[in-house]
């Protein structure tokens, strides 16, 4: 018996991602009253897990896994589970975690619960608790499987650093024609700047900043904050900004520590996305708009005021940091 | 080309989610059902391929005669035919294992379903229907075109897109961009009358024993108290925010 962390890496390097699985990891061992292993593909110096109490680190190594192959990529992660005796594996929520976990739980025929908030609330029977209904509610399922592969929610559970032995082993799963079905052509990535998915931050505007000629405010204030930007539906849908940055229940989910909403009503479907964030503050001209109900922190007041205020005040502060 | 696409029936994005039976179950008293948002982009790409590729396209739901009129609907729009498997859904892995059975039985070539369905956020059937076939997958696509057999598919990943050509037989995770909101069908008169004319064939669930169960719901705890700052002071602000929230 032992828990199964897949430490997900890209270009050789760790996200944070996947410290927060292997934090997460090594908690549900303690409560499982077992030990952890974490699994690296080809990642370029895997003993930065030891600073998550990673105690054994299976590190695999395979020219053919360069670019990212949800197949293959999920059947060394099955090798894994099988090598180790695993009965709990823990996959991150990133778009490749999300693509390769079911397929992982279909090949070991496992009990599959994504969007996992917290750790197991019990263990025998085995129960967790899940995002259910766009952040509206949480499910609590229990997995009946005798092996369980749980899909961490982003920024559930958070970076908890302990000092780990951090053992490595190398590991060479049997890798099959039959994983390589599927070729990557080319991949087209926005380099440089903080993504939604992947954002501690995140500022997002609405239809009441009148037009994109004035999104300098947003982007400047994500700026000051290192923070992604985003925007509400209406705002994509008019081609003010592309669609990548639409959040919402249609959208794309924020997981983000903080989400500041300027000149955005709050309607339930935007709200749906943005749940999650851990801390929302709204700006907005109409006290009696949704959002406020919704939100930490407000200011009732004009964004084409209060916004550049605000970044004056926030360059102020982090000079002073 | 044959093609399937799955439809999950869901509460409307403006409902009002409650429970019932001391919060073990979901209470649909009131609650408006649609076609799962992911999946109407999928449904009108499949259109696509049928308008322009003589493809045929079937839908599929995994549910109760509840779920009939959300079937309807996909007829109205276009699809061909219909097909319910009788029962009411544990998790994922049942309905990817009934998914399985109808796509094998059927011969399809392209099996297309959303990324996520909107109620259970699982993101598991469409890769694990893949798994079950052993068919190629691909998830949380935006585009797919297909040339005889070979499917060109662009996927959403952090912070861009990827490229990927595989064969069909596959499995498809569409979601939200892989047709534009203005291209979305809504059914008109006369496809809801031959709505009612196209089969909607009722069939039964092969066995399967459950991986998961529901034990219970409950909400998020709502913060229901909003600081407001006064807008000539927004120093105020990121003081709470650096010292209370601690977020920056
Ligand atoms: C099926 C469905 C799915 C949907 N999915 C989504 C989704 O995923 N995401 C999403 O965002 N929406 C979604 N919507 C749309 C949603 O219902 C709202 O229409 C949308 O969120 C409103 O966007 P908004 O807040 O930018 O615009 P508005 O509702 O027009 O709000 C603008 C706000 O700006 C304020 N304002 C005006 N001037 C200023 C100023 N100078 N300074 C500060 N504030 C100002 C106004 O008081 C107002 O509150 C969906 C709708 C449907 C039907
Ligand atoms: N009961 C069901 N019947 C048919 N298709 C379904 C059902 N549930 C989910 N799906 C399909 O699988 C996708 C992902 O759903 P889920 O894994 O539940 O988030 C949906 O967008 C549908 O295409």
């Amino acid at each position: 018996m032992s828990v199964l962390v897949y430490a997900e890496s890209s270009d050789g390097k760790f996200k944070k991602i996947a410290f927060e699985a292997t934090s997460y990891g090594k908690k549900v061992a303690e409560i499982a009253q077992t030990n952890m292993v974490v699994l690296t593909i080809n990642a370029d110096d895997a003993s930065e897990l030891k600073n998550y109490g990673a105690e054994k680190i299976l590190t695999v190594n395979n020219d053919r896994l360069n670019t990212f192959n949800a197949k293959a990529y999920a059947d060394v992660i099955k090798q894994a589970v099988e090598k180790e005796g695993a009965d709990i594996v823990v996959i991150d929520s990133s778009s490749n975690g999300l693509y390769l976990a079911p397929l992982v739980a279909g090949s070991l025929n496992a009990g599959y619960a994504s969007n996992v908030l917290d750790v197991p609330e019990s263990v025998s029977p085995f129960v967790v608790k899940r995002k259910a209904f766009s952040s509206k509610a949480n499910n609590h399922s229990e997995l009946t499987t005798n092996i369980k592969i749980l899909g961490l929610a982003k920024n559930s559970f958070g970076l908890v650093e302990s000092a780990g032995a951090g053992a490595e082993e190398n590991f060479e799963p049997s890798l099959e024609d039959a994983d390589f079905r599927i070729t990557s052509k080319s991949i087209d990535k926005a380099t440089g700047k903080v993504t939604i998915a992947d954002a501690d931050i995140i500022v997002s505007g609405g239809r009441g900043l009148k037009g994109p000629e004035n999104w300098h405010l947003i982007e400047d204030l994500g700026e000051v904050l290192g923070a992604a930007t985003a925007c509400s539906k209406p705002v994509a849908d008019m081609g003010w900004r592309p669609h990548s940055e639409h959040v919402g229940q249609t959208g794309k989910p924020v997981t983000s520590n903080l989400y500041i909403a300027v000149g955005i009503s709050g309607a339930i479907q935007h709200l749906a996305g943005v749940n999650a964030a851990k801390c929302k503050v709204v700006i907005n001209t109409d006290p009696e708009a949704p959002f406020f109900k919704a939100a930490d922190y407000g200011i009732v007041g004009d964004a084409f005021e209060v916004v550049p205020k605000l970044i004056d005040k926030l360059k102020e502060f982090k000079q002073n940091q | 080309m044959k093609i399937l696409v799955c439809i999950s029936h869901v509460p409307d994005t403006t409902s009002k989610i409650n429970f019932k039976d001391n919060d073990t179950k979901f209470d649909s008293n009131g609650v408006q059902f649609v076609i799962n948002p992911h999946d109407e982009f999928v449904l009108t790409r499949a259109m696509w391929f049928k308008e322009k590729q003589g493809a045929t396209v079937t839908v599929v739901n995994v549910g109760n005669v509840s779920t009939e009129p959300t079937l309807r609907k996909a007829l109205a729009i276009g699809a061909d035919d219909a097909i319910r498997v009788n029962a009411e859904p544990e998790d994922g892995f049942f309905v990817a294992k009934q998914l399985a059975e109808v796509a094998k039985n059927g011969n399809y070539d392209l099996i297309m379903a959303g990324k996520e369905s909107i109620d259970y956020n699982g993101g598991m059937v469409p890769g694990l229907t893949a798994s079950i076939l052993d068919y190629n997958f691909v998830n949380a696509c935006i585009g797919i075109e297909v040339e005889g057999n070979k499917a060109t598919v662009t996927r959403e990943i952090d912070g861009g897109k990827e490229v990927l050509e595989t064969e069909l037989p596959m499995v498809f995770g569409g979601q939200k961009g892989l047709v534009e909101d203005k291209d979305l069908r809504i059914p008109n008169m006369r496809g809801i009358m031959m709505a009612r004319k196209k089969p909607l064939n009722v069939i039964e669930p092969v066995a399967f024993e459950n991986t998961s169960k529901s034990i219970r719901f409950d909400k998020p705890v709502v913060n229901t108290t909003c600081k407001l700052i006064d807008p000539e002071n927004v120093g105020e602000l990121v003081d709470l925010l650096h010292n209370e929230a601690k977020v920056i």
